[in-house]
C-alpha cells in the first residue's frame, strides 16, 4: 500500500482530517459480456496533456476540475506532465508517462485480444482537486456522457 | 477519481480504480479498487517496465471479471500471487 509516511506532516494531517466525499450507496455495474468484447476507456489524474494542448490551471484555488482528451493512438513519449501537486515524486511520470497514463499498455491489451476495442479519446484530469463541488457539478456529467457517446463499456482509472 | 468512477457506474460503465492509499479508498468507497503498494507518482509500479505495468493493469481488470465481489470491492494487489 502507498504509505502515508511518504508525505510531509502537513499533507498527512490534511489527508487524515479532510472531509472526503463518501459514495453511498455505492453504484455497481457488473460486466454484461466478456471483457474481450468490451470497449475500454482510460481516465487518469496525472495532469498529462499533449504537446501544444492547454494544460489545466495550477492556480485555481481548490484545483482545476478540467480534463483534456488524449487520443488512443497518441505517442506516450510526447505527453507533457503538468500536475500542480508537489507532494509526489514526478520523476517516474517524466521518465515514462505510461506509469500513470498507460497508452502503450492499452494498445497491447487490444493487440492481445484482452479487450474488444478502445475508446477513441481518453480523459486526462488534473488531480489534487480539494474542492470537488465544481468537478461533480460541472465537469463529471459531461465527461461521463463523453464515454457513453463513445460506447465505452469498461473504464480503468489511474491516479498518480 | 473515485467520484468519476461512481458516476460512470451509474451510467452503466463498469470501472476499476487503481488506488494508492487504503485510507482514502475506505473513506470514499469507489465501486472497485485495486490497492497497490507503490509510492505516489508510481501507480503502475516501475517506469519503462511494461511487464510490471501490465501485471498491475491485468490485476485491476480481473476485478471486473470476478462475480464474487460486492461493492465497494477494495482488493489488495499481490504481485507474487499465482495467476489463475
Amino acid at each position: 500500500m502507498g504509505d502515508m509516511n511518504e508525505f510531509s506532516l502537513p499533507i498527512k494531517l490534511f489527508l487524515k482530517t479532510y472531509r472526503w466525499r463518501r459514495i453511498d450507496p455505492v453504484p455497481w455495474t457488473p460486466l454484461s459480456k466478456p471483457l474481450s468484447e468490451c470497449r475500454l476507456g482510460l481516465v487518469s489524474t496525472a495532469g498529462l496533456t499533449l504537446e501544444g494542448q492547454k494544460p489545466c490551471s495550477k492556480e485555481i484555488k481548490g484545483g482545476d476540475p478540467c480534463y483534456r482528451e488524449i487520443p488512443w493512438d497518441a505517442d506516450a513519449n510526447r505527453l507533457v506532465e503538468n500536475h500542480r501537486s508537489e507532494s509526489w515524486d514526478h520523476r517516474g511520470v517524466e521518465q515514462d508517462p505510461n506509469i500513470a497514463f498507460p497508452l502503450d499498455r492499452m494498445r497491447e491489451l487490444l493487440e492481445q485480444g484482452r479487450v474488444g476495442s478502445l475508446a477513441e479519446r481518453y480523459m486526462s484530469f488534473m488531480g489534487s482537486v480539494t474542492a470537488p463541488g465544481r468537478l461533480v457539478r460541472d465537469i463529471v456529467p459531461g465527461a461521463v456522457q463523453n464515454f457513453v457517446n463513445q460506447g465505452v463499456e469498461v473504464a480503468l482509472l489511474v491516479p498518480v | 477519481m473515485s467520484l468519476i468512477a461512481a458516476e460512470l457506474e451509474r451510467h452503466g460503465i463498469s470501472t476499476v480504480v487503481v488506488q494508492l492509499l487504503r485510507l482514502v479508498a475506505e473513506k470514499v468507497r469507489p465501486p472497485r479498487a485495486l490497492l497497490v503498494p507503490f509510492r505516489h507518482g508510481y501507480p503502475l509500479d516501475t517506469p519503462n517496465d511494461p511487464a510490471k505495468q501490465m501485471a498491475v493493469i491485468e490485476a485491476a481488470l480481473s476485478l471486473l471479471e470476478d462475480p464474487s465481489l460486492e461493492p465497494p470491492a477494495l482488493v489488495d494487489y499481490r504481485p507474487d500471487a499465482p495467476q489463475e
